[in-house]
């Protein structure tokens, strides 16, 4: 049925990602058969992703606790999202963990890709292996380990790094520390998996390029500036997007690390609305909380595709 | 300056072995917190508690492993995970990879807009939605279910945004060749995309069942009942506020929990990789 007739050639733009299709079939004809295959995944998706969005959404404008009526209270929900200096602080610890963990996890990967993408290095697949090891454990186990090594009384890197005369002291009680400490183990937790992804990219780069270049007597930085990191800006978006989102989302490493403390010190916003909604019951507050995060990622990872997705289509 | 026509296999740059050292202490850093869980689990309560502390047991014993499985209702709680994080996996590489079909190879309307509808639902924090969520699993009287902690994971837009960018990178002849044989779409699905997905579908699986096999808030919020609980959840219960559990004892515990994702990776891990440069994770 779906070739009753000669598909007829007719131009089209390219799509940005997909490429040029043959219309084949009726437009009716392909929507019904498309909807077929949707249907298991978008009952799924409206079911259990879309509707308590929606849900959220109403509950945002009320003062519901889970008990009994909730009253619609208009905007009174965001007036204190934007005035609360609880919330205040909690993204500007956000902010700074996304700061101290976006980086870091995402140079170490590349720098990692980038070395073991040569073919000169040795015990190449073991390094690969175990550098993504962290990753199929779980943040809890993660938390629990790290919480460890580093315990003040009996911690073993603590008590290694004072042999070599550096003083931690209790890391996780300290308001300067707890931050880089509970981000430090996401970094732990994650990078492997970007190092993966900036492999995967790294090999879809022609090496006729680089052999182009280094007839044309590029050096290896040149090399790096001109040829790899512009072909891989494409990775680098998509990396970077999801470790923004894994940092703006973060809560299980410092839920068990640290709750919060010292003194608030780690409140994420993610801890914020957790606390808010399921400890305190403050529903309202808690969904108008989530919605304010929902819209800041959503921006702040279209401006990262923009950005980075600009670059790659300059180029080719 | 190494010479261009040399055997590169008899080069040592000094480079090369630079980077040798920085990747050594790098895979120690990384490896340290695995290594401290495993030895823990064996080390005497003296011994984890010891000043100045060590890495190595001296003594081995299994006693951190009896306790932790008396405290908990191990074989129950492994079983759970293993039904939990291998339901989710079958179900929605099933569901993602007919949506991702869709999306990828048949251009109805409004194609575009629904893909960016389903990449936007990747951003919403899932504690935002946790309230609502667990107020409709409550009313479908799924809760302490296998079937609630399943079903609103059983399709995924990670899943359907992976498998999408993989199956537009196919070749797309043979497919327009078989839809003028009259080929139905499915058939086409079935027998030409599916078989040529393997390495995508491998990578998707594994991380699903992954990140499902490590999460710790779904569990701790759907299931009320500690039997119904999952081994990354039950272990928590430890650490709780009811008291602290002894180190050896948590890291026994963790050793549990983490040993059939490691074996599992190791076993697969050389594909797994290279699987990755081949899918649309890129």
């Amino acid at each position: 049925m779906s070739a009753d007739h000669v598909p007829v050639r007719r131009y089209r733009p390219p799509a940005p990602l997909g490429g040029r299709r043959r219309a084949t079939g009726s437009q009716s004809g392909r929507n019904a058969k498309a909807l077929l295959f949707l249907t298991p995944a978008l009952i799924i998706l409206g079911l259990f992703v879309v509707w308590p969005m929606i849900s959220a959404l109403r509950l945002s404008f009320t003062d519901a606790s889970g008990f009994g009526r909730e009253e619609w209270v208009g905007l009174e929900n965001y007036v204190k999202v934007f005035t609360d200096s609880d919330v205040f602080d909690a993204v500007t610890n956000t902010a700074l963990y996304t700061v101290l963990f976006t980086p870091t996890a995402v140079i170490a990967a590349l720098g990692l890709a980038l070395l073991l993408n040569s073919p000169h290095m040795p015990f190449r697949s073991f390094f690969r292996t175990a550098l993504f090891v962290p990753f199929t454990i779980s943040f809890a186990v993660a938390a629990f380990a790290w919480s460890y090594l580093i315990d003040p009384q009996v911690g073993l890197l603590n008590y290694w790094l004072r042999g070599m005369g550096v003083q931690m002291g209790n890391v996780l009680e300290d308001p300067q520390l707890a931050m880089p400490a509970v981000a430090f183990v996401a970094v732990w937790k994650l990078f492997g998996f970007y190092f993966v992804i900036f492999l995967a990219g790294l090999q879809d780069i022609p090496s006729s390029l680089y052999e182009a270049a280094r007839i044309d007597g590029a050096g290896p930085w040149a090399r790096l500036r001109r040829i790899t990191l512009p072909l891989l800006s494409n990775t680098m978006a998509f990396v970077l997007i999801f470790a923004t989102i894994a940092a703006l989302q973060t809560f299980d490493q410092i839920y068990v690390m640290t709750g919060g403390g010292p003194y608030g010190h780690t409140q994420t916003v993610v801890m914020e609305i957790y606390e808010s909604g399921f400890r305190k019951l403050d529903i309202g507050f808690a969904s108008a909380l989530s919605y304010v995060l929902l819209i800041a990622t959503l921006i702040l990872s279209l401006v990262q595709f923009v950005f980075f997705g600009r670059r790659e289509k300059d180029l080719s | 300056m190494s010479p261009r026509r040399g055997n590169r296999l008899r080069e040592i740059r000094p480079g090369t072995v630079l980077a040798t050292i920085a990747l050594v202490v790098v895979s120690a850093i990384v490896l340290l917190p695995i290594a401290i869980i495993v030895f823990t689990a064996f080390k005497p309560a003296v011994e984890v508690n010891a000043f100045p502390p060590s890495l190595l047991p001296d003594a081995w014993t299994l006693d951190n492993v009896r306790e932790v499985t008396s405290e908990l209702p191990f074989a129950r709680l492994m079983g759970n995970s293993f039904l939990f994080a291998g339901g989710v996996t079958l179900f929605a590489l099933v569901f993602d990879s007919l949506a991702a079909y869709a999306l990828a190879r048949i251009d109805f309307t409004g194609r575009k807009v629904l893909l960016v509808a389903i990449i936007a639902t990747l951003m919403i924090p899932f504690q935002a939605t946790l309230i609502p969520l667990y107020q409709l699993v409550a009313d479908l009287g799924w809760v302490n279910t296998y079937t609630g902690l399943i079903a609103p994971r059983a399709a995924d837009a990670f899943g359907i945004f992976f498998l999408r960018q993989f199956f537009l990178a196919l070749p797309r002849d043979i497919d327009s060749a078989a839809r003028m044989d009259g080929a139905s779409e499915f058939r086409l699905f079935r027998s030409i995309v599916i078989p040529n997905a393997m390495p995508a579908l491998l990578t998707l699986g594994l991380f699903t069942f992954v990140n499902n096999w490590n999460d710790l808030l779904w569990p701790l919020v759907f299931t009320t009942d500690a039997e119904m609980g999952t081994i990354t959840s039950g272990l928590t219960l430890l650490t709780g506020p009811s008291g602290i559990v002894p180190h050896g004892v948590m890291m026994a515990g963790s050793l549990i929990a983490i040993l059939p994702l490691v074996i599992a990776f190791l076993f697969v891990q050389r594909r797994f990789i290279e699987n990755i440069a081949t899918t649309g994770l890129k």
